[in-house]
């Protein structure tokens, strides 16, 4: 099995220096793009790809970039820009491809970036990833030394520049018109769209976010093509996917496997199925805002299409299991908790609905709760819906919520009627 | 006051930045490298070098987590209070810091060793239960090893 993201992780190794990744193959595909394909042939062969987003809402990459106007009356100023904000609880994805390959990060950005025409282009990383920080300032230096970055890249005409941004500490940044007036040196609330950020974002200029992930399968996809890459994968949608478990399995972790692997491949066989003495109750399959799943849910596949049909989304494909030895109840509040911090505060409906939700969630879980509650949460899950709110956030945080309201009630009900957590 | 050599390593991210204002980050955690927190007049003083108001910068400053506007210990402990770290053991492992250090959330040690912090997600969640002390993260951390973990910090 081909894992082209990861082919060049040495677990609890240092990554490979530039010298070393291009004795893997590594810049061969920059090479060929620089020399022999234009911008718009870049784009048509992520477009053929069929490469969709790994960011969490699965966007097709190649359509997103053709969004931005090119030639000559396009502004010449435009900007490309690296999402590895990772902060949303159960994602720890690129957290190993950034530690694990930078080399393969730089050159899928100078790729991304020529296939759009920016001359320049950010990557925004969270706080707190100080060994990832270290590894990619070395290659992108690499980089530039070798001039694969700077002025007049391989000979050719063009011209980019990559800098590093270091968060501190956010989850909110990740949000992608957040993460531009964050680089901008703003408070990060979120941006209204339209207009997107592909016509204009970064100081109005047209400007494309992409995911870590996302921005790691470029090369492989130039090098080897749009077939190949389909023929990776077991669904309808290309290539591999990191996928992660955590929580109360054997071997938590993440591996790059073929788009498509169910949750029982990942589970059971990855993460070796739960600990003893501990049996599995729910699944939430891509990251925190994602909708809980059931232990029937198993044989679902973890791609976009089939996670959606199954009540859910792929999300960020990590996903976090959910054990018989803790409070349902518990959970979701601690999950909304979060949220509840991290909501910027910029809409009324999530600032004040999430607190309200977190406050009465706190309630039920220590027996002060009321039956009706239930039904207002329920209400507050549609207020908080797609479309009420300024951004995804807060419909990403009522997801968890709605649905183990549904697939837990009873557990809720009990705390409710017996007037405290059972699992104390 | 800021130090020269804080004026100088903001000069450089000024230097690097498409606009002042866009280095502001860096510029606060310039400082809080050195000093562990942004004081209001450091604040004021940065504001002045970025072109910035302080309100502006504040409003920037008071928005992320890790830009401390209060003093903190010469050490920062963070505990990831996200799920996957909730439900394997951060509340034991949170007890014993606290009956440990005499502390609570927000809190720092009378001889100004240790503060001590709850965090969102550290994206270490195949660790959990995971915990920063500065910029080092450890986990799966259990309580008895903590003893351990914290005699490097002094
Ligand atoms: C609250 C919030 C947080 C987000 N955090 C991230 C993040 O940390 N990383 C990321 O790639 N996308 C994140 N996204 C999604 C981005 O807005 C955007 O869709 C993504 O970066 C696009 O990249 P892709 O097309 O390659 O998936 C977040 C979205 C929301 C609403
Ligand atoms: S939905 Fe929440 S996070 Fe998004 S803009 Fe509104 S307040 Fe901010
Ligand atoms: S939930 Fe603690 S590191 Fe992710």
């Amino acid at each position: 099995m081909e894992r082209p993201l990861t082919k060049n992780i040495r677990p609890g190794q240092e990554p490979l220096s530039l010298v070393e990744y291009e004795q893997a193959g590594g810049y061969l595909a920059l090479r060929k793009a620089l020399t022999s394909m234009s911008p718009k042939d870049v784009q048509d062969a992520v477009k053929a790809s069929g490469l969709r987003g790994r960011g969490g809402a699965g966007f097709p990459t190649g359509m997103k970039w053709s969004f931005v106007p090119l030639g000559e009356h396009a502004p010449k100023q435009k900007y490309f820009i690296v999402n590895a904000d990772e902060m949303e609880p159960g994602t720890f994805k690129d957290r190993l491809l950034l530690e694990g390959d930078p080399n393969l990060l730089v050159e899928g950005v100078i790729l991304a970036a020529y296939a759009i025409q920016a001359d320049r282009a950010y990557i925004f990383l969270r706080q707190g990833y100080t060994l990832a920080a270290k590894r990619l300032r070395r290659a992108i230096a690499e980089a530039y030394a070798k001039n694969y970055l700077g002025k007049g890249i391989l000979g050719t005409g063009y011209n980019l520049d990559l800098r590093l941004h270091t968060s501190a500490g956010r989850y909110i940044c990740g949000e992608e018109t957040a993460l531009i007036n964050a680089l901008e040196g703003r408070r990060a609330t979120p941006r209204a769209k339209p207009p997107f950020p592909q016509v204009s974002g970064l100081w109005g200029k047209p400007t494309v976010v992409n995911n870590v992930e996302t921005v790691m399968n470029i090369s492989p996809i130039i090098a080897n093509g749009a077939e190949w890459f389909k023929s990776l994968s077991r669904s309808v949608d290309g290539g591999t996917k990191v996928y992660g478990v955590s929580g109360r399995v054997k071997r938590p972790g993440a591996w790059e496997l073929p788009m498509g692997t169910t949750l029982r491949e990942l589970i059971e066989e990855r993460a070796g199925g739960m600990q003893e003495g501990f049996r599995l109750r729910g699944i939430i399959p891509g990251g925190a805002s994602t909708d809980v799943l059931l232990p029937e849910h198993l044989d679902v596949k973890m791609d976009f299409d089939s996670v959606g049909k199954a009540g859910s989304r792929l999300g960020t494909g990590t996903a976090i299991v959910l054990d018989d030895h803790t409070c349902p109840v518990g959970f979701v509040h601690n999950l909304e908790q979060f949220f509840r911090r991290e909501s910027c505060g910029w809409c009324t409906p999530c600032r004040e609905g999430l607190a309200w939700i977190e406050q009465t969630l706190r309630a039920i879980e220590s027996g002060a709760g009321e039956m009706s509650d239930l039904d207002m949460l329920a209400g507050q899950c549609r207020l908080l819906g797609p479309g009420n709110t300024f951004c995804a956030l807060a419909p990403g945080a009522v997801e968890p919520l709605q649905s183990a309201l549904k697939y837990f009630r009873e557990d809720f009900v009990r705390h409710i009627k017996g007037k405290k957590c059972p699992w104390k | 006051m800021l130090t020269d050599e804080e004026k100088s390593e903001i000069a450089e991210e000024l230097a690097q930045a498409e606009r002042r204002e866009q280095a502001c980050v860096e510029a606060l955690l310039a400082v809080q490298k050195r000093r562990g927190w942004v004081s209001d007049e450091n604040l004021a003083e940065i504001a002045l070098l970025l072109g910035m108001t302080p309100a502006e910068l504040d409003a920037v400053a008071t928005f992320y987590s890790f830009v401390f506007r209060k003093p903190v210990g010469r050490h920062v402990i963070t505990l990831c209070d996200s799920m996957v770290c909730w439900s394997l053991g951060l509340n034991p492992l949170y007890e014993h810091l606290k009956a440990r250090m005499g502390i609570t959330y927000g809190e720092t040690t009378k001889d100004n060793r240790f503060t001590l912090l709850p965090a969102s997600c550290m994206g270490a969640c195949d660790r959990a239960p995971v915990m920063m002390i500065d910029n080092d993260l450890y986990g799966p951390v259990e309580p008895g090893a903590i003893e351990g973990i914290l005699r490097k910090y002094t």
